[in-house]
């Protein structure tokens, strides 16, 4: 054991951990179910892990697993974002009196607005 | 971690990650406002994209590339497909099946790292590694299992209410002991292979049994729980792999997730140990048939045109939305009828318990979804005092975080939770399918109230009628 490696990413374990806790403390309940759907996201970083193991470190899993492997992490990556995407679309401002005077202006603003909408 | 590579690359590659870590902060901290939040996502895409096309960098040089390949494909596809095909109703439980994935991903890949190292080392595994690996098994086979439980709760494959028998306690504690006995084995290597995929299994199976009995009102509690397991299973699988991109986006959500369980249980006044271990499991199980209230209590039932009038000729309006909305997918009918009322002069607000519905926040996704716009929504603090100046308060499929006996009734099993205190309007209208409980099989003396009147049927179908009958009222 490796006493001042493990020591190295202990600091950085524990220093995440207040960034984290620091981070999500400030978002409102408005935004927590994106939020929670983003965080969802990011611990899909796990794909990197399942990519070195099933690929560059000799593998162990053998092909079916290590595919398996591969598959949930990057299932939790991409559905993770594409969810959390379409969730904040929705909270585009857009307060209905604004979207009244864009309409007037510029036609291509307010296309993207209702997309934004659905 | 020895890979084939070394020198300038490794160094790209860590300033890569690096780069990564600095992203999801940042993404994470734009999340803290609507109007940044998408920026923000945009960032963390950003963020996850380096650390691929870094990682991208090192299968290069591996024969099994293709294997990379095949599997990011396969799931970006599945990913992406259902993500965007499943209608925003359904997004509790697609949160919790991808996050399930995670946690499934991290469990095989710290077994196949500890098997690695096994033989790199001829058994002799440094310790650290040792628990990490074993621990990051166990929690990410309990969040794989846990999720795929929650999952098919949400999704009403199976039954949502609370499944409890008798010995429960004991069968969880045994199995967390034995995944306690394999953690300890494997790291002082003692038959460390055996005692690796015992305490796997029983992680796995554990996750199931943990999640059996939460009911479908204590599942925001779980679902962020659970999140948080993934969260920190990658952490501990960046310490297997020595990896600090893997540390630190672990550690943000693992802490995220953790803060976010704690806001839910302070939400319903319960521990999170309370949530996990118990206070309905003592609750009656059977309410199968039957009035859950009382015999002697008078129901009023009204009709959509009294309510419409009531509706019309009130000052103010508070729309309490809960779980049967969601079910019924009444949100955007439930925005044209405040579209409507408005129309008319009505003040409407909304009233946003903190656990409404099956995840953090899920009201307020749902309401958003049908363009209801986010400062009309009002939390629970600050729409409670709001209630007394209130002419009609119109309960949406809400029940049990509107229920007085978790005020005055000590033996209530939500004795203590806060509530919205939609008795203290003036009128009450409560939207309901049935007569049946909520999913703590509780009666709510709120609906035996004289100020309030029942309306029977499905939310979305009555609120149509609603519109068209408010609409109908000539000024």
């Amino acid at each position: 054991m490796n006493v001042a490696h493990l020591l190295s990413e202990l600091t950085v374990f524990v220093l995440a951990v207040f960034v984290g806790v620091e981070l999500i403390s400030k978002v409102p309940p408005t935004l927590h179910t994106p939020l929670m759907s983003a965080t969802n996201a990011i611990h899909g970083i796990v794909l990197v892990g399942a990519l070195l193991v099933a690929v560059v470190l000799e593998p162990r899993l053998g092909p079916v697993l290590s595919i398996i492997a591969v598959f949930l992490a990057s299932l939790n990556v991409f559905g993770g974002y594409v969810v959390t995407q379409r969730m904040l679309a929705m909270f585009k401002p857009r307060p209905a009196s604004a979207a009244v005077a864009v309409k007037k202006k510029d036609p291509l603003t307010i296309v993207l607005t209702e997309e934004g909408v659905q | 971690m020895e890979t084939a590579i070394g020198g300038p690359t490794q160094l790209l590659i860590t300033t890569a990650y690096l780069l990564t870590g600095i992203c999801f902060i940042v993404g994470l901290r734009l999340m803290n406002s609507p109007a940044t939040a998408r920026q923000g996502n945009t960032v963390s895409i950003a963020g996850m994209t380096i650390a691929l096309v870094a990682t991208g960098f090192q299968l290069n040089f591996a024969a099994a590339w293709w294997i990379g390949l095949i599997g990011l494909g396969a799931g970006a596809a599945v990913g992406i497909y259902f993500a965007r095909a499943v209608k925003m109703t359904a997004m509790p439980q697609m949160v919790a099946i991808f996050n399930g994935c995670g946690g499934g991903a991290a469990a095989m890949v710290a077994s196949a790292e500890y098997l690695r190292q096994l033989d790199a080392t001829h058994g002799n595994v440094p310790i650290d590694l040792a628990i990490a690996s074993v621990l990051t098994a166990v929690i990410g086979a309990i969040s794989f299992t846990g999720s795929i439980i929650a999952f098919l709760k949400l999704q009403e494959l199976m039954t949502g209410r609370p499944i409890v028998y008798p010995g429960q306690q004991i069968v969880n504690a045994i199995l967390a002991l034995i995944a306690v006995a394999g953690i300890v084995a494997v790291s002082i290597g003692y038959q460390p292979v055996p005692a690796f995929f015992a305490s796997l299994v029983a992680a796995a199976i554990l996750g199931v049994l943990f999640v059996l009995p939460i009911g479908g009102a204590d599942m925001p509690v779980i679902i962020s729980l659970l999140n948080s397991f993934t969260g920190l299973a990658a952490a501990l699988t960046g310490f297997a792999l020595s990896n600090d991109v893997l540390i630190i986006a672990g550690a943000l959500v693992g802490a995220s997730g953790t803060l976010l369980t704690l806001m839910m249980g302070k939400a319903m006044n319960r521990s999170v140990a309370n949530v996990l271990f118990g206070a309905f499991g003592s609750a009656p199980a059977a309410g199968s048939g039957g009035s859950s209230v009382s015999a002697d209590a008078t129901i009023r039932e009204s009709s959509i045109d009294d309510v419409a009038h009531m509706l019309a000729e009130a000052r103010q309006v508070v729309i309490v939305p809960g779980y049967g909305m969601a079910v019924a997918q009444a949100q955007h009918a439930v925005r044209e009828l405040a579209d409507q009322l408005e129309a008319k002069g009505v003040e409407v607000k909304y009233a946003i318990h903190p656990v409404a519905g099956r995840m953090p926040g899920h009201m307020n996704v749902l309401l958003a979804e049908a363009n209801v716009p986010y400062p009309a929504l009002i939390d629970m603090e600050e729409i409670n005092p709001e209630f007394p100046k209130t002419d009609v308060a119109l309960v949406i499929g809400a029940n049990d975080v509107t229920n007085p006996d978790a005020r005055t009734n000590t033996s209530s099993p939500i004795y203590g939770m806060p509530i919205l205190d939609v008795d203290a309007a003036t009128k009450v209208v409560v939207m309901k399918r049935s007569m049946k409980p909520g999913f703590a099989g509780i009666d709510n003396p709120l609906y035996a109230l004289e100020n309030t009147s029942m309306l029977f049927g499905d939310a979305k179908a009555s609120v149509d009628k609603l519109v068209t009958a408010v609409k109908a009222i000539q000024e």
